[in-house]
């Protein structure tokens, strides 16, 4: 299931950066993939689709929230973590 | 140049029924927000605004005028009714072709938009009432208030979200400036507190759960209040010569576009307009004592505000008061501009400072005095409200006690 969750949050963050799913390093930050404040609010909305969760993110304070943005890695991670805590 | 005053106010929000109630909740620093109560409110991640607790519509209205009247347009109409009673005005064969109403508002008829879709979408009904679009359209709210008053001369509703009311106002003055009309009805109104409304606004994650902390580095987002205010704006003249009571001149008014980002603030924009409406008064810098902000207690606009008024005023930004009464009445959206110049007017005609309630912490990137939690004893001579939109549309109007 991991390796699913990964490759499906790889794909919504290459479509809201415009890049193929292969140019997504699991390093990446999001300043990296070129996503800002707006392109992130609609990414978390798109995995809270996908997953049928609720990410715990306000705009407000981005580095307060449990959800970790600071890489691909990081936000893989955090989704794993809310699918398997809200499922 | 013709010149334009303030002969009447009235106000209902969330911190009063009455622009005296307003006054006396924002000098004493209250907070009207609250947990929200209508309709699927438990289905909402933010549970909490600044409504207008007990109202019953038909204390107000009778059912005829209720079956046209959605509660934006209700809020309108008691501000208005209260602000022509103050300023005594007359309105007569003569002053009714020179008289008009030009109001803010950014989700107009909001609340018959959601009942009724919620009828025929959820429910499944195929009918609904036949002043559907009479009660939801934008303009209902300025029309109702021409129909009351009487006032035939220019109507009309702007609506640039966050800064609808300040857009309107200032064009209130143009038209009366420009001698198109002599009195106008102005401000603006809002209630978009329902199950859609703040759904929709749920979405761009900048809501507040817990409260509005303007300027505190503890800060988390906004919180959406309800309401209106209708202020007289009449030309100076006309106003002296008939003994009408001047609370305050509108002394200048500027507007500009950022033309950069649908929903990110600029300074540069934010600037422009501030310096615009010092120019338009004939105001300097150093003549404003007081700023009401826009101060919505998100992160972007208040660091992004308070660098704007660093540029615009230099060493005068601390010397002068900025206070954000959203804390305490919410983000009214289209109507905020309107119940924020109450706290204009307080400042110069009562000679008190507005705070800005539920501070808590300092944040290096609002380092100005923004008069933390009590409303303070200062008369300044000269006052600045400020509106900055999504949209990137700034409208700022500047103020003065009357001479």
């Amino acid at each position: 299931m991991a390796d699913s969750i990964e490759n499906r949050m790889i794909a919504i963050l290459a479509e809201q950066a415009v890049m193929q799913p292969s140019e997504i390093r699991a390093d990446a930050t999001l300043s990296d993939l070129g996503i800002d404040s707006l392109g992130l609010v609609e990414a978390v909305f798109a995995i809270e689709e996908a997953f049928d969760i609720q990410v715990p993110f306000n705009a407000n304070e981005p580095d307060k929230s449990e959800f970790d943005i600071s890489t691909v890695a990081s936000m893989v991670r955090a989704v794993e973590h809310l699918v398997s805590a809200q499922k | 140049m013709r010149r334009v005053v303030v002969t009447g106010h009235g106000a209902i929000s969330a911190l009063g029924r009455t622009a005296a109630e307003n006054r006396a909740s924002m000098r004493e620093g209250r907070c009207g927000i609250g947990p929200l109560e209508f309709q699927d409110v438990e289905r909402l991640a933010i549970q909490i605004g600044g409504q207008v607790g007990g109202y019953r519509p038909e204390d107000h209205f009778g059912r005829q005028e209720l079956t046209l009247y959605d509660r934006f347009t209700q809020f309108a109409l008691l501000a208005a009714r209260e602000a022509v009673a103050e300023s005594g005005l007359v309105v007569d064969e003569a002053l009714s072709e020179r008289a008009g109403v030009v109001l803010g508002t950014a989700g107009g008829g909001l609340q018959t938009q959601d009942e009724n879709y919620r009828q025929v979408y959820e429910e499944g009904k195929n009918r609904v009432h036949p002043f559907v679009v009479p009660r939801l359209m934008n303009n209902a709210a300025a029309s109702h208030v021409s129909m009351t008053h009487s006032l035939r001369g220019p109507c009309y509703t702007v609506a640039t979200a966050c800064a609808s009311s300040n857009h309107a106002m200032g064009q209130a003055l143009n038209l009366i400036r420009a001698g198109q009309a002599d009195v106008v009805l102005t401000g603006g109104s809002e209630s978009m507190l329902c199950f859609g409304g703040i759904k929709a606004w749920e979405g761009l994650r900048v809501m507040s759960r817990d409260g509005c902390r303007p300027f505190c580095a503890t800060r988390n987002g906004m919180v959406q209040g309800e309401g209106a205010a209708v202020f007289v704006f009449e030309e100076r003249e006309r106003a002296m010569a008939r003994g009408a009571p001047i609370l305050a001149e509108v002394a200048g008014f500027a507007m500009t576009s950022d033309a950069s980002d649908i929903v990110m603030p600029s300074q540069e924009g934010a600037e422009r307009a501030m310096r615009g409406a010092l120019r338009d008064a004939g105001l300097n810098p150093g003549d404003v004592g007081y700023i009401n902000a826009h101060g919505t207690g998100t992160t972007a606009n208040d660091r992004t505000e308070c660098a704007a008024v660093r540029q615009v005023f230099g060493a005068h930004a601390d010397r002068l008061m900025i206070s954000s009464t959203k804390s305490m009445h919410g983000h009214l959206i289209g109507g905020t501009g309107a119940v924020e110049l109450i706290a204009c007017l307080m400042a110069l005609d009562e000679g008190v400072i507005a705070p800005t309630i539920g501070w808590r912490e300092r944040d290096p990137d609002c380092d100005l005095d923004v008069v933390p939690n009590e409303a303070r004893q200062v008369r300044p001579r000269a006052v600045m409200t400020n509106a900055f939109a999504f949209g990137g549309l700034n409208a700022v109007l500047t103020l003065r006690a009357p001479d």
